[in-house]
């Protein structure tokens, strides 16, 4: 690692003006990925400005059929809130299988969400639930907000403050874990409305998470993982590595869709 | 034998310390000034280095030094070798390409050191090498071993025209070929054995120290060999004189083999802590493991398998190219050869047997022994084949097995080996017990009626352990006896220490050995204290690998305790006034038979060191030595069956029964042994499930440099094993021992794949069998 400075702070202004300041410095929440690539020399911010001490940043509500959760909540307080296992539980087992347990109880769903890497868990959550996610400056809706691998509309000054999201009927999320880094090698969260269905996938995409729009079609007019049978997603525009061929993921996409419905309506 | 001697299941004596966090290993000592070290690798797998320009590096902040390939060679340094010799087929000794410690002229892989920088601080270090300016002018790589001998290949060393290293055979060729023609069925295979990576939890480290005072060196590394490490660093590379040199391996976080060698990093610190006046620390990160820790396997293996009418195996043919990446690794020329084709008879009577192997450069890290080396690929041949024909022969794959097994002993083989004892009946019909062989089929059904493919495989592995005869094995090329030394010094309060040349890496010598000695005198092994890895206090050994530290390093103590047994009993004959031959050892007392009369060992002991009354004549003190050379290797063997169910949506395997029924001879420790067995299955089922090395075969990069990609095997992966040993005692050895060290790695591939194969009807499976290949297996 590089030598960086490290800087605490404790509102969201300070943090603003803590990386105006700062040469080249980095907002770091549970640092599960930027430390590690800092340790391998690929990241050399000047100064780190922690997010973990911003009070505002914390929490889980649910309030009638809306929930919104602090950017500073980690996966395993994610995982073991007993109000959104009762109004959400596809999002607590999604945030139980991210990792292992130290990554859990370090990283953020901000990070997480900030982040984007193509393969982990919340971008599919969060397109498939349609929910808002509030930063520093304006509210950006997930569908503008996930823009390409490790892309975000964030502008660089701009912190997750939170998502949210209104409850839909049922959700359920199936992820196939990449056997050496636990990441999505695909991963499908449902979520359905009265008048919709989502299917958002991660893992999968060249572009990072995607919406997979005929499994949708398809469980729109019968939610259930029988409406999935002998379905196809294309394999172009699937990634492609040591791990799997797109042709594998196009396959595991419509698996991994089955058991998510599955999930939902168990 | 006692609550504490051969066959208890003692707790092992080290774990507090390694539990606790109070092992001290490599990177927890520290010298007075000591500095810290960083190298500088070639980001290329092939290249021509034009210049190295150290200017910018060395006004680096706190820099003391940034030392090239050229000052090292201009000191007189050596290339690293091969320490054994391999003929060719035509007679003419194995190509070995020049390898200098740090790179002058070429690079070769991705990882190959160029430059060392010692500075204040690691990071210092670490900040300096990237500043050191190398102008490389790349070549095109080759990663694949059998495209390295195509003619167009890129060629790594002028030594070695075409890749080629040796053109190796061993066995009858034309008995073999006549036994393929007159064969009523030939079955045919393609076998591929994939590279790992070791992973050893304690990376790579050294600490050199030059004394100027003394004009000594010592050298702290993770070595399985610590006297080897000296023997080659002195009468090779030129680094020091033995006698200058004391090399210390303290406590080493797991070897697997990867830390039998002597790798550029140690020679180069020592070397560099006499060129900056500085002792010198380097410790690998998990990336520098990675990319330059010896790998293992890497074999492409055509066979072919003829059987008679009768269904016995009448002949074997075998055509493997095995890839030794950039350079050769001290025994990697052993271990497709020896290590490897003498074991291709398995557990089977086989008239004729022909094996051909090339050992082939290529631009990837070194290739040499790793857990199994050899024995591994060569199992993995027989038994993806012995259950393939079974299969093509439509009979049951223990029957074909039955029908070939070697029943007399001893077996020569047409390979060399010369099997002492087993009983291969006694395990397969043990494991098919355990596994309820027989229910197989009512399970499948049921796991059908769920959706799940279940399948399941079975493994007769041999292997040879306790290398070796020293003659022998010096016959075959090696450049080392094979033996094993142990000191036994009795105390004068009674409280004994074993000094071994073998070294404990996670084996559990402290407790094992010490049991040896509570068998004999009786005393507990509290009062035992095992000295290792350090040349300074035990004379001289050949360390631990190939399952050879209860064979052969347990036979040398056992023949320096009867040394100190026959003199501390001739002196409590003194001491009773009885006859030596009436004295008995046990429970910490010497004893006449047969009488109360008794007198304590440490009385015993005492006598011996205060010398007032001695038998007319003898030497005072209690402390013998011994050489042990064993007469011939061990054959631990066994039979393992894998359960598998497959997802037939994903691919995914879950491994629903592991059995292994094993005979390793005599057993010291039953919780040790299992533990071993534990570790084995567990690296072998991360072989066969898991882990696959993955280089880029246009650039050379290692795409598989990290645990994001490598994958290891977690807990989870792996069912609750379920072990068994049968025991015929090893003749070869006065403890009646085999091995066991390397067994689970050695038979359990072929039981896993030869279970997924079966579950999912498609025998074209290569490993690591992901749930991708499994997947595509399936379509």
């Amino acid at each position: 690692m590089y030598n960086t400075t490290y800087r605490r702070a404790s509102s969201i202004d300070e943090a603003v003006k803590l990386l105006s300041d700062a040469e080249d410095g980095k907002f770091v929440a549970g640092g599960q990925t930027l430390i590690p690539t800092m340790k391998a020399r690929l990241a050399a911010p000047s100064d780190l400005i922690d997010l973990r001490h911003i009070a505002d940043l914390k929490g889980v509500t649910v309030a009638g059929d809306r929930v919104k959760i602090g950017a500073g909540t980690t996966h395993a307080e994610v995982a073991s809130n007993a109000a959104l296992a009762k109004a959400c539980p596809a999002l607590c087992h999604m945030a139980s299988h991210i990792g292992d347990p130290h990554v859990r109880h370090m990283g953020t769903l901000g990070g997480s969400v900030a982040n984007n890497d193509p393969a982990a868990d919340y971008p599919a959550a969060l397109l498939a639930l349609s929910a808002t996610v509030h930063t520093s400056k304006r509210e950006i809706p997930a569908d503008d907000f996930f823009t390409g691998l490790f892309e975000t509309a964030l502008a660089e000054d701009e912190i997750v403050t939170a998502v949210s999201f209104s409850l839909p009927e049922k959700a359920g999320y199936a992820k196939f874990p990449n056997p050496a880094s636990r990441y999505a090698l695909t991963g499908v969260f449902v979520a359905k409305r009265p008048d919709s269905v989502r299917v958002a996938v991660t893992g999968a995409g060249e572009e990072g998470v995607f919406r997979a729009g005929e499994l949708e079609t398809a469980l729109a007019s019968s939610f259930d993982a029988a409406a999935l049978d002998g379905a196809k997603v294309s394999a172009d525009k699937l990634m492609s590595d040591i791990h799997a061929s797109a042709e594998y993921r196009a396959n595991l996409v419509v698996v991994m869709a089955k058991r998510a419905v599955q999930a939902a309506l168990a | 034998m006692g609550i504490e001697g051969i066959g208890a299941r003692v707790a092992r004596k080290e774990d507090k310390r390694f539990i606790t966090g109070l092992g001290r290993y490599v990177d927890d000592m520290t010298v007075p000034g000591m500095k810290h070290a960083a190298f500088v690798r070639s980001p290329h797998a092939h290249a021509n280095i034009r210049s190295i320009n150290v200017d910018a590096a060395s006004d680096m902040p706190g820099v003391i030094g940034v030392l090239t390939g050229r000052e090292l060679q201009a000191d007189g340094i050596g290339n690293l070798i091969c320490g054994w010799m391999v003929h060719s087929k035509d007679g003419s000794p194995m190509k070995m390409g020049a390898w200098s410690a740090l790179a002058t002229e070429k690079v070769r892989y991705v990882g190959d050191a160029v430059a060392i920088v010692v500075a204040d601080t690691k990071g210092q270090a670490r900040d300096a090498a990237e500043a050191v300016e190398i102008d490389y002018e790349e070549l095109p790589a080759i990663t694949d071993a059998v495209k390295a001998l195509d003619e167009n290949a890129p060629q790594l060393h002028p030594e070695a025209e075409g890749n080629l290293i040796y053109d190796w055979e061993i066995g009858d060729s034309a008995a073999t070929d006549s036994a393929l023609a007159d064969a009523a069925h030939v079955t045919r295979m393609k076998i591929v054995n994939n590279r790992l990576i070791p992973n050893a939890m304690e990376p790579r480290a050294a600490l050199g120290h030059y004394d100027k005072a003394e004009d000594h060196y010592t050298c702290w590394t993770t070595s399985q060999n610590p006297h080897v490490a000296r023997l080659v660093m002195s009468a090779f590379y030129n680094v020091a004189p033995e006698n200058k040199l004391r090399v210390i391996a303290p406590d080493v976080g797991g070897g697997f083999g990867s830390k039998i060698f002597i790798y550029p990093e140690e020679i180069v610190c020592l070397w560099a802590s006499k060129r900056t006046g500085v002792p010198v620390k380097w410790v690998a990160d998990r990336t520098e493991s990675f990319l330059t820790d010896a790998h293992g396997r890497d074999h492409v293996t055509e066979v072919q398998m003829a059987f008679g009418a009768d269904n016995r195996i009448t002949g074997l043919k075998v055509d493997t190219i095995a890839n030794f990446g950039a350079y050769m690794s001290l025994f990697s020329s052993s271990v497709p050869t020896y290590l490897y084709a003498t074991l291709l008879s398995g557990q089977y009577d086989i008239p004729a047997i022909h094996a051909n192997v090339r050992g082939v450069y290529t631009n990837t890290a070194p290739v040499d022994a790793y857990r199994g080396a050899g024995r591994p690929e060569a199992t993995y041949v027989v038994e993806r084949t012995v259950e393939t024909a079974a299969r093509e022969l439509g009979i049951s794959p223990a029957e074909l097995r039955r029908k070939n097994f070697i029943r007399e002993f001893p077996h020569q083989t047409p390979v060399i080996m010369n099997y002492d004892a087993g009983d291969y009946d006694a395990s397969l019909e043990a494991a098919m017990r355990e596994a309820d062989y027989d229910g197989f089929a009512a399970r499948r059904a049921e796991a059908e009626k769920r959706g799940r493919k279940r399948g399941i495989g079975m493994s007769c592995y041999i292997e040879a352990c306790g290398i070796a005869p020293s003659a022998a094995v010096g016959s075959l090329g090696a450049g080392v006896g094979l033996w094993e030394s142990a000191e036994v010094r009795v105390n004068a309060a009674g409280t004994i220490e074993v000094l071994t040349g073998s070294h404990s890496h996670g084996q559990g010598h402290e407790t094992t050995f010490s049991q040896l000695v509570a068998h004999r005198f009786g005393v507990p092994i509290e009062q035992v204290s095992i000295v290792h890895g350090d040349t300074d206090k035990v004379q001289m050994g050949m360390g631990t690998y190939g399952s050879r530290s209860g064979a052969v390093g347990m036979s040398a103590i056992a023949k320096a305790l009867d040394k100190v047994e026959a003199k501390a009993k001739k002196i409590a004959a003194h001491l009773l006034e009885a006859d030596e031959s009436d004295i008995v050892i046990e429970n910490g007392e010497a004893k006449v038979a047969g009488t109360d009369k008794t007198v304590p060992w440490f009385q015993v002991a005492l006598a011996a060191y205060t010398a007032h009354n001695l038998p007319e004549g003898m030497e005072p003190g209690l402390k013998e030595g011994a050489f042990y050379d064993p007469t011939n290797f061990t054959f631990p063997a066994g039979c393992y069956i894998c359960e598998v169910e497959v997802d037939p949506e994903t691919g995914h395997t879950d491994i629903v029964q592991f059995v292994a029924a094993d005979d390793f001879g005599n057993i010291v420790n039953p919780m040790i042994v299992e533990g071993q067995v534990h570790g084995g299955l567990a690296q072998g089922i991360g072989q066969a499930l898991l882990e696959g090395c993955h280089y880029d075969p246009a650039t050379g990069q290692l795409i598989t440099a990290s645990y994001m990609d490598y994958t290891m095997p977690r807990a989870a992966d792996l069912p609750s094993f379920r072990v068994s040993t049968t025991n015929t005692p090893c003749p070869g050895n006065p403890l009646g021992i085999k091995g066991c060290g390397e067994a689970g790695a050695i038979g359990s591939p072929p039981a896993l794949i030869n279970a997924i194969t079966d579950a999912i009807g498609n025998n074209d499976l290569t490993m690591p069998a992901t749930p991708q290949r499994v997947w595509a297996a399936m379509q």
